[in-house]
């Protein structure tokens, strides 16, 4: 396989709650290859962001690592120190924020918000506010140098974005995490984003993991995706596999429902029957079963293997047809 | 910012002039006269009548409220009857001493109780943090006379170590000083404990908000994010308490509502400096 620069194996992740242990995330396999994007889709609540938490190593209290590993650029992030880690947080990796409204401190200017990310450069103050001027017009915020002089607040929630895209990329990361970065923003200035995100990557050459719950905006962006339902990982694969091979009935299901690509005129939007089962009350066997069309016995009983389909795509699936 | 302190100036003379005729009205609308009180029991009408004329009583309401403003626009506060000394003097000589003696008390339960307000919100929840809650607690909990005696009783006539009564010579700087020590300790405590705690409260809300945690995601060092990012947000609820706190300090020793008015209007002035989306509505 192609040089990984974030490999996550078999990683589990719990909440500690006092209705009892939420299994937030069992036995993840992804690998983030350089230079490569991969994208993670799944509703609200399987997990995502549980797992960008854990590979940044910025979880909420309660959360647990019970099992597996997170190696970014070869070493197990779970080992390193407080002071290791954050050689790594905004040097190596880096991440773009759900809400730009409030990823920005409204108290300092943006100037001296870009200036702070740089801190471990040794040059001047005046080098670093040139290069995060350069940054933000890279990112296509006009007049860049006088708007370093102004506050969060100056800026509408588009442009935010833009800022924080520019300080994730100032520091040149090896891996950009981007946690549903345009969820908060309507849909033309979606699309702006992502096209900006996809030319700077392509100029930067970092890697992306991106999360979102827009199927539209991974197939656009991603080279691979994963698809992750109630805290797993049903399938991976490249984009052209899970959009036009799909595997596993979850995203077949998932992809159904997609409203771009309903042809009829329909009062109802189509829908996967059930819910998401309890991550306290664990069902046994597959986790899909209980509304998967084709569930049989066996999936009532064991939990599926991790089946390969192709090099890179895999589905965790018993009754697989490829 | 020049505007807004000029409004707050403009709304604060307003204010005194509402107070002034509210407190002139209240002369005539309470029962008694202030001729028969300054004059006691004994007094005959043909005293009182002269009284009247003489502190203008007898004059119309309108007449008495305006000629008391022009004269306060002069300068003139007006003598005070008993001790036939002007009264902006005693007012004055009293300000000085209570000014410094409140900034004082302000001054040191601001450098203790920040610091200890982020110290508890960063180790929350330790041991440490609850010692820290316990001591805040109890110094809110025991009022100041007694931090005042207590303290007086040890440090000064125990140990001697400080003075107990006077404010020191005037002129001398340190003996001034060591006179101040026991007092300020004495009403600062309680402070210390109030703000330890509301740094503590707002500084955890802080640490919470997203852009923290983008400043983690970034790698800044934890001293930066607590003592400039989050500090400068968690610092504002501070501002404010302490903006009306030492306007009730002041006036519970000087009733006085220009001092309060003024002291809102630098709490505000600093929370504009620190917070721009404020300083933007002002």
């Amino acid at each position: 396989m192609i040089e990984s620069v974030l490999d996550i194996r078999n990683l589990s992740v719990s909440y500690a709650t006092p209705r009892g242990t939420v299994q937030a995330l069992r036995r993840i396999n992804l690998k983030v290859p350089r230079a490569k994007v991969v994208g993670l889709v799944g509703e609200s609540g399987c997990g995502k962001s549980t797992l960008i938490s854990a590979v940044i190593r910025l979880m909420a209290e309660n959360a647990l690592v019970a099992a597996g590993e997170i190696r970014f650029l070869g070493q197990d992030m779970q080992y390193l120190s407080p002071p290791e880690l954050r050689g790594i947080r905004g040097r190596d990796m880096s991440m773009v924020f759900q809400d730009p409204m409030t990823a920005l401190n409204p108290v300092f200017t943006i100037g001296r918000q870009m200036v702070d990310i740089q801190y471990r450069d040794g040059v001047s103050k005046k080098a670093k506010a040139k290069r995060a001027a350069d940054m933000l017009s890279l990112v296509g915020i006009p007049d860049a140098v006088s708007r370093l002089d102004n506050y969060p607040h100056h800026f509408s929630g588009g442009m935010c974005q833009r800022i924080t895209i520019a300080m994730a990329l100032l520091v040149q990361p090896k891996l950009l995490i981007a946690d549903e970065p345009t969820t908060a923003l309507d849909a033309t200035l979606e699309v702006q984003i992502i096209r900006l995100l996809k030319e700077l990557q392509a100029d930067f050459q970092c890697a992306i993991l991106f999360i979102s719950h827009h199927l539209n905006v991974i197939a656009e962006l991603c080279d691979f995706v994963g698809v992750m339902y109630a805290g797993e990982l049903v399938e991976k694969g490249s984009v052209r596999d899970i959009f036009q091979r799909p595997a596993h009935p979850y995203t077949r299901a998932l992809l159904e429902c997609d409203p771009s690509v309903i042809e009829e005129r329909t009062r109802f939007l189509p829908t996967i029957p059930g819910e998401i089962p309890s991550l306290i009350d664990l069902p046994e066997g597959c986790i899909f079963h209980d509304r998967c069309p084709k569930a049989e016995q066996v999936c009532t009983k064991t939990r599926p293997p991790e089946v390969s389909i192709t090099e890179h795509h895999t589905a965790l699936c018993h009754c697989l047809e490829v | 910012m020049l505007f807004y302190l000029l409004k707050r100036i403009g709304l604060a003379v307003v204010i005194v002039v509402v107070a002034v005729i509210l407190l002139y009205s209240m002369i005539h609308i309470v029962p008694g006269d202030p001729a028969s009180v300054i004059l006691g029991p004994r007094a005959t009408p043909e005293m009182k009548q002269e009284l009247h004329e003489l502190m203008g009583l007898d004059r119309p309401f309108v007449v008495q409220v305006a000629s008391f403003l022009g004269k306060v626009a002069r300068g003139n506060l007006g003598m005070d009857f008993f001790s036939q000394r002007p009264v902006a003097q005693i007012v004055f000589k009293q300000l000085d001493e209570t000014l410094v003696l409140v900034l004082a008390s302000i001054g040191w339960a601001i450098l203790l109780g920040i610091p200890l307000g982020c110290y508890s919100a960063v180790f929350r929840n330790t041991f440490s943090d609850k010692l820290v809650g316990i001591f805040s607690i109890g110094v809110i909990a025991v009022p100041s006379f007694v931090v005042a005696l207590y303290s007086l009783l040890f440090f000064a006539v125990t140990l001697k170590w400080l003075p107990a009564i006077g404010a020191g010579e005037p002129g001398q700087y340190m003996d001034q000083l060591r006179h101040l020590i026991l007092p300020a300790f004495a009403i600062g405590l309680g402070w210390v404990g109030y703000i330890a705690r509301l740094v503590r409260a707002s500084m955890l809300e802080v640490l919470n908000e997203n852009h923290i945690r983008r400043a983690r995601a970034f790698g800044l060092p934890e001293h930066m994010i607590v003592f400039q990012y989050a500090l400068k947000l968690a610092i504002l609820p501070t501002v404010t308490l302490l903006g009306t706190g030492i306007g009730r300090l002041i006036s519970s020793a000087l009733v006085s509502t220009v001092l309060f008015v003024l002291s809102t209007t630098i709490s505000d002035s600093i929370n504009a400096m620190l917070d721009p989306r404020v300083r933007e509505r002002l």
